[in-house]
């Protein structure tokens, strides 16, 4: 009788867990490198207000852009650029009118030893061995530093020290390592970062890195999808996306 | 008609540098390593062998991340990287060398090894009774002996090398004509959508690779003839 009572509550047990779970559902989120941290606090967050999981998957915006021409299981694609989902829409994997800027990054001079960086000089001084960046092809993020460092009369200086990271969270560990001295990074990686030295790159030296989010075609039926793209345009999401030093895209 | 860029050729011969390089450096450091797991009678000699093996086992980030830190200027690469007018020794064509000789260690030391042990102790002790020196028996009777297994060696490591990519992506940043190898080089063409040159040299490697492994069941065939 004991183990009978006893399965019977172990069934209720897992029947109340499946049924926990099946009201949630999930949704597949590539997220460009550079809004890693936002993304996983965004994600936190919409979880808590609509129960919904949203599984983040981190990497190159060029990386996933190939991924998803090629099938792969993403159902929201947060890009580090505009053109990428551009081109998803175009390919027609995309949904067309979902396409929005949902943040605009800001690019840093950032340095591990304290008063190294100063500003443009720095970059004139050229006083440095290596200087990271992100790989400019693949990455918005390494495309705007060589805009800024040709914009500044520098980059055939400095072309021969640079070196790239495969992602902007890669030419960010080369500094943070110590591998090289300075590098190009996304303000949203160092706003936590207190020590070092930095110098915000001005906006007119670079061309405005819109970072847009698009609803892919295998995320069109999907409710947890849809509501993370509602969601990203929020307020919750707006205070988070702030936070991280980025403008907030959805209202411009 | 060309048919690959100018800078698609520059990482296939940035590559076939590199592997060999390395394998003339692991013919020189492994012979000894396998020298001694094969003749030693210390009973920590296979901690050794397993050390060198690692690489087998371990994912390349784990190596590459390890490697990175100690290449920074905060560890090895601080110390070594003045003597060169460096600051770090990651970024850096001797970098990945370095790199390179510890993930393909086992490709080359594991073939001497087992070439020398197969050999056994009677050819050394016969040159010993016609009064060889050990250094003399060891590169007239030993290495002749077993030159299936140097063979072995060192197609296996310098193939090894060809086909190295987390290391290189970890430590490398990626800078042409210094560290952008083939294998980062096609990951960058796919990245990029830049499908026909990675087609082009996608199917290089297969070709390529196909060939080893092909002359390598070769090499052991004949061995094994030559042997019976």
């Amino acid at each position: 009788m004991k183990t009978m009572k006893l399965m019977a509550a172990a069934l209720g047990l897992a029947a109340a867990l499946f049924a926990g779970t099946a009201f949630a559902a999930q949704t597949n989120v590539a997220v460009a490198a550079n809004f890693t941290e936002a993304a996983k606090e965004i994600a936190a967050a919409f979880k808590a207000k609509t129960g919904h999981e949203a599984i983040l998957s981190f990497g190159a915006s060029g990386q996933f852009y190939t991924q998803i021409t090629q099938d792969a299981p993403f159902q929201i694609m947060l890009s580090a650029d505009d053109e990428r989902p551009k081109k998803l829409v175009e390919d027609g994997l995309a949904v067309a009118d979902s396409r929005f800027t949902y943040a605009i990054g800001k690019l840093v001079l950032w340095s591990k030893t304290d008063g190294f960086v100063k500003g443009e000089e720095t970059l004139k001084g050229g006083n440095f061995a290596k200087i990271s960046i992100a790989n400019p092809t693949a990455a918005p993020y390494g495309a705007a530093p060589i805009e800024a460092m040709k914009a500044l009369k520098v980059y055939d200086a400095l072309q021969p020290k640079i070196v790239q990271g495969n992602s902007i969270a890669q030419a960010f560990q080369f500094v943070d390592t110590g591998n090289a001295e300075l590098g190009f990074v996304a303000l949203s990686q160092v706003i936590n970062v207190t020590a070092g030295s930095r110098w915000t790159v001005p906006q007119d030296l670079y061309t405005l890195i819109r970072q847009d989010a698009v609803l892919l075609k295998k995320g069109a039926d999907n409710e947890a999808a849809k509501a993370f793209m509602t969601f990203l345009k929020g307020p919750e999401a707006r205070a988070v996306i702030e936070k991280f030093g980025y403008a907030f895209g959805a209202s411009s | 008609m060309d048919l690959l860029l100018a800078d698609t050729w520059q990482p296939i011969r940035l590559t076939l540098e590199l592997a060999a390089i390395t394998t003339v450096l692991l013919m020189f450091v492994g012979t000894p390593v396998a020298w001694w797991l094969a003749r030693s009678r210390a009973w920590w000699k296979e901690g050794v062998a397993t050390v060198v093996s690692l690489p087998l086992v371990l994912p390349p980030t784990v190596l590459g991340f390890y490697l990175l830190v100690a290449l920074g200027p905060n560890a090895l690469g601080g110390l070594v990287g003045p003597l060169f007018g460096l600051r770090t020794l990651a970024f850096t064509f001797e970098g990945l060398v370095i790199g390179s000789v510890f993930y393909s260690m086992p490709f080359v030391v594991q073939p001497i090894r087992n070439a020398f042990e197969a050999m056994g102790d009677r050819p050394l002790e016969v040159a010993a009774t016609l009064r060889a020196s050990p250094l003399r028996a060891f590169w007239t009777v030993a290495v002749p002996l077993a030159r299936p297994g140097f063979l072995t060696g060192a197609v296996l490591g310098f193939a090894h090398t060809v086909g190295e990519f987390g290391v290189v992506l970890m430590i490398g940043g990626n800078i042409p004509g210094e560290t952008k190898v083939l294998s980062v080089a096609i990951y960058d063409f796919v990245e990029t959508a830049q499908w026909r040159e990675a087609h082009i040299l996608a199917g290089g490697m297969v070709v390529f690779a196909f060939a080893v492994i092909l002359t390598m069941t070769l090499i052991e065939k004949r061995a094994a003839r030559a042997g019976a």
